[in-house]
């Protein structure tokens, strides 16, 4: 509907440059020409005035949103943690939701998804890093002209596949290095989690070292410093607080991903630092019982917004405390 | 050896004998160019280049856009590899090695020959970092050396009374002339013994490109200096010698008054009064 009016309004204005060009044989005056089109155009001028506020309204739809998303989470909350206390919540390490004396100890979710990103991190932050270096330091042009959008289509393939990819055949690799490692586990969706964030760190890593002026390079080069040196102790630091952006949205991303934990990883919710056996995150909590049968109003149907809420204010921090490193390694040019 | 060389004794028979250019017999050469081609690709960008570099010397190279002057000062230091199509012929003999020889460790040569950019470039980092981001990387971690380092080339660079309460503040809030002037104190912190100028004052104001002026005549008491510059006046205030570069060819290299006052060529007349470039 808008997008139609400013449309027509783009349109009309067209009209009335080609008048102009072709009423010029006339030897009207450029002058009455605009004082003609000025008639005819009121209306555009009055919706012209309209924008603004109707911007104002399409850009507060994604805010509204979230307000909305976060007031349902914290009421929901406030419903379970009304049958369940608080304290039990955060400290307990039992979750048995489905058993005749239900426990909600969210600790073992947590620990599911802190040990999966911490694997995911592991496998994409070095080799992420790696290729961002590569790509932006050392590929020729044409080599890098290839990579990059390979690397990029790595990051359009389906988690689901990822999921699957996982459980049928980096399990049974593992196998042969663990044999005592379970058929669901979080090692393996760990790693692939880590594949997957691969292109996203690399990318976004390469961009920021990239946008390094050469002419830094150039200082750093011509003071005798290796190519290395000049990577590590300038173009790094320089593009330090893109390469943390991209590292968080990784961290992120691995947080909330869902589908390869949830097929790869099982559904036991062990609280347990052993990384051969089977843990639940959040997420796949959240997919588990929101798949089966909880009925709306029990206190298991609220769980769920419980545990949606913690990841929530757990993403939250992350992109906080990434905005404080951010700005305090922040090197400007 | 060469025509340019010729060329010059023969007209410092004709030149008057009363002119001062006594200490010219004990400067040290520092850099040795013989026939030096190089190629960007299929463009034959430096055409048998000679040319002798002396110690404690300004040697300004002058001429028109796109005469291969930069492209000359950045093959002393070889940052004229960076880009990949260079191909180069003949030889320049530093301290008496080839550095064009491929097994010549570029680094080790870049520490001995600073280099100031057209456009200031300090590294996005305080001033103290940027000062000790040389030194540092060849091995100097003491932090009571670091600090003498950093005062000794601000001082060097006459910009120490002006930085020296805010050495942990970052460079990219100074003037474009004090960035300058912090560059060439980044390049002093090394302690090289060339320093190769390119175009250092053609983004800065009268006042900072005056400073820098003053700057070099005082750098020139250590170092062997090359500086291109667009600016003929400069040349000529600032310089020992002179070359003329047109086409990829030094059409002249002579003392810089002789080169101002009196050219040989009718091209570097015809350049230095403005008629062309």
């Amino acid at each position: 509907m808008i997008k139609a009016l400013i449309f027509l309004l783009f349109k009309e204005m067209e009209g009335g440059c080609r008048i102009m060009a072709t009423s010029n044989k006339n030897r009207m005056s450029v002058s009455e020409m605009i004082e003609q089109q000025k008639k005819k155009r009121k209306f555009f001028n009055q919706l012209e005035r309209l924008i603004p506020s109707l911007l104002l309204i399409i850009a507060s739809i994604s805010v509204l949103t979230t307000i909305g998303i976060v007031y349902t989470l914290f009421a929901e909350s406030v419903a379970f943690f009304r049958n369940v206390p608080i304290l039990d919540f955060f400290t307990g390490t039992i979750l048995k939701p489905l058993s005749q004396n239900p426990e909600f100890g969210v600790l073992p979710l947590l620990n599911g998804t802190i040990i999966s990103t911490v694997i995911a991190m592991l496998v994409a932050g070095p080799i992420g890093m790696m290729s961002a270096i590569y790509l932006s330091e050392y590929a020729p042009d044409n080599v890098r002209r290839v990579l990059k959008p390979l690397l990029e289509i790595l990051a359009g393939v389906p988690t689901i596949v990822y999921g699957f990819f996982a459980f049928t055949f980096v399990t049974p690799l593992l196998r042969m290095i663990f044999p005592s490692i379970e058929a669901t586990n979080i090692l393996s969706p760990g790693i692939i989690m880590g594949v997957m964030i691969i292109p996203m760190i690399a990318s976004l890593s390469e961009d920021a070292m990239s946008s390094v002026p050469n002419s830094i390079r150039e200082g750093a080069l011509a003071l005798g410093s290796t190519k290395l040196e000049t990577t590590f102790k300038v173009v790094i630091p320089a593009a330090l607080s893109g390469i943390i952006a991209s590292f968080v949205l990784g961290i992120s991303r691995a947080i909330g991903e869902t589908m390869i934990v949830a097929i790869a990883s099982g559904s036991s919710k062990n609280f347990t630092f052993d990384i051969t056996q089977s843990m639940q995150t959040m997420t796949a909590y959240i997919v588990e019982v929101a798949g089966g049968e909880a009925a709306a109003g029990t206190t298991i149907y609220y769980s769920l917004y419980a545990v949606a809420f913690t990841l929530f204010v757990f993403t939250l921090i992350m992109n906080l405390l990434a905005k404080y490193i951010s700005r305090k390694f922040r090197e400007e040019y | 050896m060469s025509t340019v060389m010729e060329k010059k004794i023969n007209l410092k028979l004709v030149r008057n004998p009363n002119e001062n250019n006594e200490p010219e017999a004990e400067k040290e050469v520092v850099y040795d160019t013989k026939g030096l081609n190089l190629w960007y690709g299929e463009t034959h960008a430096l055409k048998n280049i000679n040319m002798e570099i002396k110690e404690k010397e300004v040697t300004a190279i002058i001429g028109p856009s796109g005469c291969g002057k930069s492209t000359y000062l950045k093959t002393l230091n070889r940052m004229v590899e960076l880009v990949p199509i260079v191909k180069t012929s003949g030889q320049i003999t530093y301290k008496g090695k080839n550095i064009l020889d491929k097994s010549f460790r570029v680094e080790d040569l870049r520490t001995q020959v600073g280099m100031v950019f057209q456009k200031a470039n300090p590294f996005p980092k305080s001033i103290y970092e940027n000062i000790a981001y040389g030194p540092k990387i060849h091995g100097i971690k003491n932090k009571k050396i670091l600090d003498e380092i950093v005062e000794k080339s601000l001082r060097g660079a006459f910009i120490w009374d002006e930085l020296k309460d805010r050495l942990n503040d970052n460079a990219y809030g100074l003037s474009g002339g004090q960035q300058q002037r912090l560059c060439i104190a980044r390049c002093l912190a090394v302690e090289p013994n060339v320093i190769l100028m390119d175009e250092p004052t053609s983004a800065l104001d009268p006042k900072s490109t005056l400073r820098i002026e003053e700057l070099v005549q005082e750098l020139k008491k250590d170092y062997a200096i090359v500086i291109v510059t667009h600016n003929m006046q400069q040349a000529a205030r600032i310089s020992d010698k002179t070359a003329f570069f047109l086409n990829g060819e030094i059409i002249e290299y002579d003392n810089t008054d002789h080169i101002f006052n009196n050219p040989t060529d009718e091209r570097t007349g015809d350049y230095i009064s403005g008629r062309f470039g």
